[in-house]
């Protein structure tokens, strides 16, 4: 579904993704771990197409198209959905009349009829009980005001409208205390199917304990230093980083 | 080059020809009136740049014109159906045709018995010492030439006179609409007086039927009674041919409340003044403002507020959207007396850019001689915010439709401060119309 291929990018100049290589299958669960300026939300934000990130070598294909000369919304429509780690507040635009926006072009795109308004409020409602979020969040301006928490689970609330085929949620552990992670990691499990992925970018392991990735990748310095299974979140959380930055640096002086 | 010297010429030969045309009623309180009007208005000549007040608006393009100001009302056969589409389904319409009354278009169904809504003309004949208690009285026009400039041409406009207790739950719907077909210019001239503990809803909505050069420079005065509650909202959307000057005054009796909202869409050059006296205690006074302007169009906001006494407080929200070679003023006073003490006001003023070339000069002027108060002003310029056009794009929204949602939540946030549902609504669309032109251009 997705291929990253040595992908280099920046901002102003400053290197930021150094190779970044990865391939992700339908039906796959992949968490990027790694520590703080590591180019983690870098990716995220690459990938659903942020153009303040200049790429300058390598490419990405996502269900065998270059991804990086789709413009954001042609991205989104495609099935690609960003989970953002500090969600915009939209003074003004209430969330349902957002999404319904949203939704509507997703649909319009793939020859779809518009969800007139019954219809999508009966989505909605129905999609709100997956996050277990309050209805008055529907009705209010996308984001204002939300405590850090309900930002959060309306992130994972437009993700369960949208129905993406690959889902990137940028640390979307972060703000949100234990009961209201479990709620969020239920619905994201509610949401992965057979002919969709997720990449879950996080610092801690502790979402992985209820979001179970399929494949664990260490991000360090721009580079994954390290990929292996749901284990290798284990060994992070309790050794750290700090082994995997030496032994990949001596692997890098071998080599 | 004219000089506006000589243009105030031009203006006195306009007065004198309306003055022959009066014939026996070229006297009279009115009268007198209008001449002391007059011979300001040639004193003070109309201002330039050089006027701190109009330091950023250059309205030499309009002094430049020989508008002539209409003798009679030219009706010329309009119905209803060649105005329906500036109505919005109150039942209280008061229609006005090139600054006179027009009694068959208008219709009052709404009107409580007691309450008083017509033409200032047939006022100042029924009720004549009510009329002048109040006309002119806080429209001053000593300093203040377009003041001076209608007063000299008092002819008609709005009487509204509502008894104590009184509620209006019907708003008054006043609609200016110019139609003639040579440059003209109008002073329509609204009174509205308002009993204690009285309601009202009044909208002003000032339109062309064409595209004609054209010069409205309207005068209101409000008086708010003693615990009533007013709402003022003004609606210009004349063509972009026309200039429009216009003025309101409003005085506020103890614990009123007053709230104007001020929507300007059209006009080539437009300056709305807003001068609220707080003149008891306990007053609330709220001022909300938005503009949207392209192409070439000037639009000047221009707000004063007098905490003249203690526990008042006001709020003010003055919004423009500029695209084009658009070019915004917002100049914003507030004014908190010796004797105000807990005053509470509030200042705000934003911008959104959505051109380079467009621009805005915005200033707050806040003279305060109490000590125990709380006034606060602020005011920001930007562009469109780049990552919420990047969070709408990226759930699927595509680039114009997330700058176009963004941009009208900007106004909708004016709009919404409208209680006049079916005015409201139909902001909703103007506002739309008006910003997809901008785009189109």
């Amino acid at each position: 579904m997705l291929e990253i291929r040595n992908l280099h990018a920046g901002i102003n100049g400053n290197k930021i993704l150094k190779g970044v290589s990865l391939k992700v299958n339908a039906g796959e669960v992949h968490a990027i771990m790694g520590p703080n300026g590591s180019g983690k939300s870098t990716l995220a934000q690459v990938l659903a197409g942020r153009d303040t990130y200049k790429i300058t070598v390598g490419e990405v294909l996502y269900q065998g198209r270059n991804l990086m000369e789709m413009p954001p919304e042609e991205r989104a429509r495609e099935g690609v959905f960003l989970a953002f780690q500090y969600p915009v507040e939209i003074p003004g635009v209430s969330n349902t009349y957002f999404l319904k926006a949203a939704l509507n072009a997703i649909r319009k795109h793939k020859g779809l009829e518009e969800l007139d308004a019954v219809e999508f409020l009966q989505l909605v409602r129905n999609r709100m009980k997956l996050v277990e979020m309050d209805e008055t969040l529907l009705h209010r301006p996308v984001n204002e005001g939300f405590s850090g928490g309900e930002k959060k689970r309306n992130e994972i609330f437009h993700m369960a409208v949208l129905e993406p085929k690959l889902a990137i949620l940028d640390e979307t552990d972060s703000g949100l205390d234990i009961d209201a992670l479990r709620i969020v990691a239920d619905g994201v499990n509610k949401l992965c199917r057979k002919d969709n992925a997720i990449v879950v970018v996080t610092h801690y392991q502790r979402l992985l304990n209820y979001i179970v990735p399929d494949f664990v990748h260490v991000l360090i310095d721009g580079r994954i230093a390290k990929s292996g299974g749901k284990d290798l979140a284990l060994d992070l959380e309790e050794k750290g980083y700090d082994w995997i930055k030496v032994e990949y640096e001596k692997t890098a002086e071998l080599a | 080059m004219i000089s506006t010297g000589e243009k105030t010429v031009w203006y006195q030969s306009q007065f004198e020809m309306i003055e022959k045309s009066l014939n026996g009623e070229a006297s009279g309180n009115l009268h007198t009136l209008r001449k002391v009007a007059m011979d300001r208005f040639n004193e003070l000549g109309f201002p330039t740049t050089r006027d701190e007040e109009w330091r950023f608006t250059n309205i030499s393009p309009l002094t430049k014109i020989s508008f002539e100001s209409p003798l009679a009302s030219r009706q010329d056969g309009m119905t209803w159906e060649d105005i329906e589409r500036f109505a919005f389904g109150t039942e209280n319409n008061l229609v006005f045709i090139n600054g006179r009354f027009a009694s068959g278009l208008s219709k009052s169904e709404g009107i409580p018995q007691g309450v008083i809504a017509g033409s200032l003309a047939t006022a100042l004949k029924l009720n004549p010492e009510l009329v002048h208690r109040h006309l002119g009285r806080s429209a001053k026009f000593e300093d203040n030439a377009f003041v001076a400039l209608n007063t000299a041409f008092i002819q008609d406009g709005a009487f509204i006179s509502i008894p104590d207790e009184q509620s209006v739950n019907d708003p008054i719907y006043l609609l200016f609409i110019t139609t003639a077909p040579g440059p003209t210019f109008v002073s329509p001239r609204n009174l509205i007086l308002t009993g204690r503990k009285s309601r009202l809803s009044i909208v002003e909505r000032y339109a062309s039927l064409a595209e004609h050069q054209t010069l409205t420079n309207a005068v209101t005065e409000i008086v708010a009674g003693e615990g009533a509650q007013i709402e003022h909202d003004k609606l210009q959307d004349e063509s972009l041919s026309a200039f429009h000057v216009a003025s309101l005054f409003v005085t506020q009796q103890r614990s009123s409340t007053f709230t104007s909202n001020s929507v300007t869409l059209g006009g080539a050059i437009v300056r709305n003044n807003v001068s609220a006296v707080l003149d008891g205690e306990g007053c609330e006074c709220t001022l909300n403002g938005l503009s949207v302007a392209t192409g070439t169009q000037l639009i000047d906001n221009h707000t004063l507020i007098d905490h003249a006494r203690p526990h008042c407080a006001s709020h003010e929200l003055y919004k423009a959207i500029l695209d084009g070679k658009a070019k915004g003023v917002f100049n914003g006073k507030i004014f908190v007396r010796k004797d105000a003490q807990k005053t509470d006001a509030k200042q705000t003023n934003k911008t959104l850019l959505l051109a380079d070339d467009a621009t805005i000069d915005t200033k707050p002027q806040l003279e305060i001689f109490a000590d125990d108060v709380k006034c606060t002003h602020g005011a920001t310029v930007g562009q469109l915010d780049d990552e919420q056009v990047f969070y709408l794009r990226s759930r699927g929204i595509g680039e114009m439709m997330a700058r176009d949602i963004l941009t009208f939540a900007f106004a909708g946030d004016i709009v919404e401060r409208v209680h006049v549902e079916g005015l409201k609504h139909q902001l909703e669309s103007l506002v739309h119309r008006k910003l997809d032109e901008g785009r189109n251009h």
